[in-house]
């Protein structure tokens, strides 16, 4: 059996670099190297892990990004992604959420995959709708907050995150599922799969080789515009001492001051 | 046309409707609009609750069976949208449900989703959205464009809320369209997770550990401090990330948003991500080796040291009272 699975993937700005807004259009400064989104290694690791279970298929990065950024999808092919797909086009700036997904849906139903694995969330954008707005336009059923994933056969079992615990989902495929962070444990590219990844096909489309309409993406496309941003009213800080080993005792009376022992 | 209906996705547990929804119920009262629930399930048995907290009517499917709830949610509200019965904004949680509703019926009606708002405004026939951005270092606003319905997603406890005593509100039933394919997954078992004490969203007390901890076994200490101070253990998205806890414990950005008396971050540096989500603690106290660590910029009491030698003391201070 194979089992075929696309991954939506995000090149994001270093998260360890503060992030700044451009001050003409409020979108988020993108300039630079991107790099693959944390979130979005479990994905990929989800997804090398159940085509090695299904004994063959492919994995296909599936990633939209500025300036034909590729250093990311570099990434999980060096992991061990058999494909890349990349969406770049300057009509794609100042896309929301929605738009974002009409055009990774678009390039992920050009692999016809049995499934589509996202992260719940991008770290630089978060708003955390994007992977089932895609199963809704490939009309597929999804799972989101995957903290376990199975494949038997043509359905997937996965247990998914709730307030109070999780629950057992079945669902038949194709499907799309979201992971949390922490559902794998993520493999370091090797020397070798670095090489590799060099060679590896790495596919360029616009938006219009999608066959969507440069008006439906981008600013045109966008259901929000940002009316300002100010500086939040910021927190003071109090009293900061260094341990010199009663440091404890300092806390503990100061939990008695708020009375909360 | 100004703001006149607002409606309320209201999610139901165990025959009570979640905080988070009742916030929503309360903020969307206070902007005058005639406030409708939506109820994927039992909508008849929460209809006093509900209105109590200002909604006139809540549409109710009645028992959904199996399927995961945001399917019949986002195919009944588009339904009724469709029939001309939209209201001009629709208020989801961020929240398990509410995310995938929300998700489903911004393509259903084609309509972009605000996420992550922490307020909003109506003002005539425009709805501003409030966003904290950068560890809510700054304050973003936006407008959507174009007609309603407006969909917006409000981070929980962004709103207090407050009963207005209102008369229960009336029940209308409403028909589950077939979803087809994407309505092919269902729940076969639910598990409550074993956790004593009171949940991260109500503790007073919140006591979170991150990468300074150095390895999983020491986030035993954090569970033991919680415990003694009769409050709920969480982290920061570095240890999640590394597997150390699971995913309902993280606090911050892309996890929960608590609002305690008291948070102690215990090894925890303060990125922005996790700022997010503890900023509003009425008192923050920060234990961190690194004394340029962003956590000592807005913590009331800050200790800079060893978490491995402060939090074995302090644990041992307490069990000693």
């Amino acid at each position: 059996m194979s089992l075929n699975v696309a991954v939506c993937v995000k090149q994001i700005p270093d998260p360890a670099t503060p992030g700044s807004l451009n001050s003409a259009d409020h979108t988020l400064v993108r300039e630079g190297k991107l790099i693959l989104d944390d979130s979005d290694a479990y994905g990929v690791e989800m997804a090398l892990r159940l085509v090695e279970a299904a004994g063959g298929g492919e994995v296909t990065l599936v990633s939209m990004a500025p300036n034909s950024e590729q250093s990311g999808l570099r990434t999980g092919l060096a992991m061990g992604a058999h494909k890349a797909i990349l969406v770049s086009d300057p009509a794609l700036k100042g896309s929301d959420a929605l738009s974002t997904a009409k055009v990774l849906a678009a390039a992920i139903k050009r692999v016809g995959p049995d499934l589509v694995i996202a992260a719940t969330e991008s770290t630089d954008g978060y708003t955390g709708t994007t992977p089932v707005q895609v199963a809704e336009l490939l009309g597929m059923p999804s799972v989101t907050f995957a903290k376990k994933v199975t494949v038997n056969g043509s359905s997937l079992s996965v247990e998914r995150q709730t307030e109070a615990g999780y629950d057992e989902v079945t669902t038949p495929l194709p499907a799309l599922v979201s992971v949390t962070a922490g559902v794998v444990e993520v493999r370091y590219p090797s020397f070798k799969g670095i090489m590799a990844a060099k060679g590896k096909p790495l596919e360029e489309l616009t938006v219009a080789a999608l066959g969507l309409d440069a008006n439906a993406v981008g600013w045109a496309g966008a259901g929000q515009q940002i009316v300002s941003v100010i500086d939040s009213e910021s927190r003071q800080a109090g009293e900061v001492i260094e341990d010199d080993g009663e440091a404890h005792t300092r806390i503990v009376s100061f939990l008695d001051q708020l009375k909360v022992l | 046309m100004a703001i006149s209906k607002i409606w309320v996705f209201a999610e139901v547990t165990n025959g009570k409707v979640a905080t988070s929804s009742l916030e929503l119920l309360t903020a969307a009262r206070a902007t005058g609009a005639t406030v409708e629930a939506f109820v994927a399930g039992d909508g008849a048995s929460v209809a006093a609750e509900l209105g109590a907290y200002g909604a006139s009517k809540v549409y109710s499917t009645g028992d959904v069976g199996t399927a995961l709830a945001s399917i019949p949610a986002a195919n009944a509200m588009a339904a009724l949208v469709a029939a001309g019965n939209s209201p001009d904004v629709i208020l989801l949680a961020q929240s398990y449900e509410g995310r995938d509703t929300a998700g489903r019926l911004s393509v259903k009606l084609d309509k972009t989703v605000l996420t992550n708002a922490v307020g909003f405004d109506v003002e005539g026939d425009s709805l501003t959205v409030e966003h904290a951005v950068f560890g809510g270092a700054k304050m973003l606003k936006a407008t959507f464009t174009g007609a309603g319905p407006y969909l917006v997603m409000v981070r929980p406890k962004s709103f207090a809320a407050e009963s207005a005593n209102g008369a229960a509100a009336a029940v209308e039933t409403v028909a589950i369209p077939d979803a087809g394919a994407t309505g092919g997954a269902s729940v076969n078992s639910r598990h409550a997770e074993e956790r004593t004490g009171p949940s991260l969203d109500e503790a007073a007390i919140v006591v979170s550990g991150g990468r300074g901890l150095g390895e999983a076994s020491k986030y035993q200490m954090i569970e033991d401090l919680a415990k003694l101070l009769k409050g709920a253990a969480g982290a920061s998205r570095a240890i999640v990330d590394a597997g150390w806890v699971p995913y309902s414990y993280q606090v911050g950005q892309t996890g929960k948003t608590v609002k305690p008396a008291v948070y102690i971050a215990a090894g925890i540096s303060g990125a922005t991500q996790h700022m997010v989500g503890m900023k509003g603690a009425k008192t923050i106290i920060a234990i961190n080796k690194d004394k340029e660590a962003p956590i000592f910029g807005i913590a009331d009491l800050g200790i800079v040291g060893d978490v491995h030698k402060v939090l074995p003391k302090l644990i041992e201070a307490l069990q000693a009272r």
